[in-house]
C-alpha cells in the first residue's frame, strides 16, 4: 500500500545544514496555509532528493500551486518551515538555483525571446559574457532558436509555455519547479517536455512537476504525491503507489461459494465465470491458486491485473472522500 | 545591481509601447505651435498702438504658465497612467511570478520600477520646459526668472503622481489604481484653488482645506513652487496688492517654504517604504 500520510519521503523534523549534495532538494515540515477558513495546504512534509523528478498530482484546487507558491516564497506560510537547497524559504539566497514556470503567465508582448531571457539572466547573475550561450542553449532546447528576435505577442500560448520553461532552465538550477507545463502543448511539445525534464535530471537537477495530467506524472516521474484539498492522501514510487491498487482475474470451475472463498485474500469486485479481486499482494496469488486447487477446484486462468495510474488516483481520491465524509 | 536591472525593464517598456515616441511627437508639436504663437505677440498692437515690451513680457509669462500646466498636466497623467500598470498588471499576467521566483527582494522590485519611470519623468520634464523656455526666449525675448527651479518643481510634482500610483498598483487593478490617483490628483488642485480663496476671504477653514489638502498630496503645492519660479517679480508684487489675483489658481505669491519641501521629500520616502510594506505582503 502507498503510504498515506502527509509525509512524502523522508522527512527529518527540523532544518538542514546548506551546501552539498547531501542536503535535500526541498524538505518542508508542516507547511500549511489558510486563507480565511479556506486550507489551502495543510501540514505538508517532505523532502526531495536531488536529481529526481517529483511529481505533485492532484486535482484541479487540490493545493499544488499554493505548495509552489510557498517554496518559492511568492506566498508567505501560515504555519510550518521549508528549505530550499538548504536555505530557508522566503530568503532571496534561497531561490539562487532555482528555475520556475509557472502555471499561468503571459510574457510581455513587446519583448523578444532574448530579451526575457536576458533579463532573467541579470537577475540570477549569469556574467555578459556567458548571457549569449546560455540563451542560446535553452532555445535550441526549447525548439525556439529560429523565433528568438520575434516579438512574444506573435506568439502562440504553446510557444509561450516553450519559452517559459526556456526561462526556467537558465543559470544552471539545481531544482526546477514545473507547474502544469504542458497545458498548452500539442502531444509533439508534450514529448519533448518529458525529454527536457529527462534531460534535467540527467544533469542531477532535481525537477517538482506539478500536474494533474497523470500520463506526464507515469511516464517521467520517480516518485509522487497526491494532493487532494491540501493534504497529501498518498506518496513513493509510482510502483509503490500502484501497488496498492494491483488485483488478479481467474477463471475457476469445479468449485461454489467462490466468492466467499476469495474474501480472505482480497475485495472480490465480480461474479460469474471470470473474478476479478482487487488488493491482492502479488505473493499470494501462488497461494490463491494452490488453496483453490487444494479444494478440488479446476483455475483455467490466472490473469494478474495492474491498475491504471488513473484507475488508482482516482480510488484513493474517492477513498479520501470517504474518510472525510466519516 | 536588481534594482538597476529593473529600471532598465521598466524603461524599455514605456520605449516599446511607443510612449515616449507619442510624447516626444506631440511635445515637440504643442512647443512649435506654441512658439509660433509666442512669436506673435511682439508684433501685436492694442487699439492700434504697439504692445510695449513690458505688456509682451506679462503676456508671455502668464501664457507660458498655462503651455507649463500643461506640461504638467501630462507629466502627471502619463505618470499615473504609466505606474497604475506596472505592478498590478505583471502580477495580473503571472510575470511578477517568473521574476520575484528569482533570487530578488520585493523592495528592489518597487525601487526599480519608481527609478525607472521617475527617470523618465525628470527627463522629460526637463527636455520639454528647457525648450519651452527656449523657445519662448526666441520669440519674445522672455525667460521666467527662474527656470531651472521650475522644471523642477514640474518634475517633482510628477514624481509626487508617480509615487502615489505605484503605491495604489501594489495592492489594487490598474484602472482602480489609475481612476483614485486622478481624482486625489484633481481634488488636490481643486482644493488649493479654494484654499487660495479662502486665504483672500480670510475664511479659516477654506484656507485650511487647501493647506491640509496640500499636505496629504503634495503635488498641488509643488505645482504652485513652479508656478512662483516662473512669474516675474513685478506680477508677483501687483498680485499681492489685488484680491482677484491672488485667487487666480495661475497665480502663487509665496515660494515654498524650505518646511514644505522637506515634507514633500518625507512624503515621498514615506509613501515608497508603504509601497514596499505593501507588496511584501501581497500573497501572490
Amino acid at each position: 500500500m502507498p503510504v498515506p500520510s502527509d509525509e512524502v519521503g523522508v522527512a527529518p523534523r527540523g532544518p538542514v545544514a546548506a551546501g552539498g549534495d547531501a542536503v535535500p532538494a526541498i524538505h518542508a515540515v508542516d507547511l500549511t496555509k489558510r486563507y480565511g477558513h479556506i486550507e489551502a495546504l495543510a501540514g505538508l512534509s517532505m523532502s526531495v532528493p536531488r536529481g529526481e523528478i517529483f511529481g505533485f498530482l492532484g486535482p484541479n484546487g487540490a493545493g499544488k500551486t499554493t505548495a509552489v507558491k510557498l517554496l518559492l516564497g511568492l506566498t508567505t506560510p501560515t504555519a510550518g518551515d521549508a528549505w530550499l537547497l538548504g536555505e530557508p524559504i522566503g530568503r532571496a539566497q534561497a531561490r539562487r538555483r532555482v528555475g520556475y514556470l509557472p502555471e499561468l503567465f503571459r510574457y510581455p508582448a513587446w519583448l523578444s525571446p532574448v530579451e526575457v531571457l536576458q533579463f532573467h539572466c541579470r537577475l540570477i547573475g549569469v556574467p555578459g559574457s556567458e548571457r549569449g550561450a546560455e540563451i542560446d542553449s535553452a532555445l535550441t532546447i526549447v525548439g525556439l532558436r529560429e523565433r528568438g528576435r520575434d516579438r512574444v505577442g506573435t506568439f502562440s500560448k504553446g510557444m509561450q509555455q516553450r519559452l517559459g520553461l526556456a526561462v526556467a532552465m537558465l543559470g544552471a538550477p539545481e531544482i526546477v519547479f514545473l507547474d502544469e507545463p504542458t497545458s498548452a502543448l500539442d502531444p509533439v511539445g508534450r514529448h519533448d517536455v518529458r525529454e527536457i525534464i529527462r534531460d534535467l535530471r540527467g544533469r542531477g537537477t532535481a525537477v517538482f512537476l506539478n500536474s494533474h495530467l497523470l500520463s506526464e506524472v507515469e511516464q517521467v516521474c520517480d516518485r509522487l504525491a497526491v494532493v487532494d484539498r491540501g493534504r497529501v492522501i498518498a506518496s513513493g514510487t509510482l510502483d509503490e503507489i500502484l501497488s496498492g491498487g494491483s488485483g488478479v482475474r481467474l477463471r475457476v470451475t469445479g468449485l461454489t461459494g467462490l466468492p466467499t472463498l476469495l474474501a480472505r485474500w482480497g475485495e472480490v469486485v465480480s461474479d460469474g465465470e471470470w473474478i476479478s479481486m482487487r488488493g491482492v499482494a502479488d505473493d499470494d496469488v501462488p497461494d490463491i491458486v494452490a488453496d483453490l486447487v487444494a479444494r478440488g477446484g479446476r483455475v483455467h486462468a490466472v490473469e494478474p491485473q495492474r491498475q491504471s495510474l488513473e484507475d488508482r488516483f482516482l480510488e484513493v481520491l474517492r477513498a479520501a472522500d470517504d474518510g472525510a465524509a466519516a | 545591481m536588481s534594482v538597476v536591472t529593473i529600471a532598465l525593464m521598466t524603461v524599455r517598456e514605456v520605449s516599446r509601447r511607443r510612449l515616449v515616441l507619442a510624447l516626444g511627437v506631440l511635445s515637440g508639436a504643442a512647443i512649435a505651435l506654441t512658439g509660433w504663437g509666442f512669436s506673435r505677440l511682439p508684433g501685436l498692437h492694442d487699439r492700434g498702438v504697439p504692445l510695449s515690451p513690458a505688456d509682451v513680457t506679462l503676456i508671455s509669462s502668464q501664457l507660458l504658465i498655462f503651455v507649463l500646466f500643461m506640461f504638467s498636466a501630462v507629466l502627471g497623467l502619463g505618470a499615473v497612467m504609466v505606474a497604475a500598470q506596472s505592478v498590478s498588471a505583471e502580477v495580473e499576467s503571472g510575470q511578477a511570478l517568473a521574476v520575484l521566483a528569482r533570487p530578488i527582494e520585493r523592495f528592489q522590485v518597487i525601487l526599480g520600477k519608481w527609478l525607472g519611470l521617475g527617470s523618465l519623468i525628470v527627463v522629460y520634464a526637463a527636455v520639454a520646459t528647457s525648450v519651452e523656455f527656449v523657445v519662448v526666449h526666441w520669440a519674445t525675448g522672455y525667460l521666467p526668472p527662474n527656470p531651472a527651479a521650475a522644471a523642477a518643481f514640474v518634475a517633482a510634482e510628477g514624481l509626487v503622481l508617480l509615487t502615489l500610483t505605484l503605491g495604489l498598483s501594489v495592492r489594487l487593478s490598474g484602472i482602480t489604481a489609475g481612476v483614485i490617483a486622478l481624482m486625489l490628483f484633481f481634488i488636490t488642485w481643486i482644493a488649493g484653488v479654494a484654499g487660495a480663496v479662502g486665504t483672500v476671504l480670510h475664511n479659516g477653514p477654506i484656507e485650511a482645506t487647501g493647506t491640509i489638502s496640500r499636505m496629504l498630496l503634495p503635488s498641488d503645492g509643488l505645482w504652485r513652487g513652479a508656478i512662483y519660479n516662473l512669474e516675474p517679480a513685478t506680477v508677483v508684487a501687483a498680485a499681492s496688492g489685488s484680491r482677484e489675483a491672488a485667487a487666480n489658481p495661475f497665480t502663487s505669491l509665496s515660494a515654498p517654504t524650505g518646511a514644505y519641501l522637506a515634507w514633500a521629500l518625507l512624503w515621498v520616502a514615506a509613501v515608497v517604504a508603504l509601497t514596499i510594506v505593501a507588496f511584501r505582503r501581497r500573497e501572490l
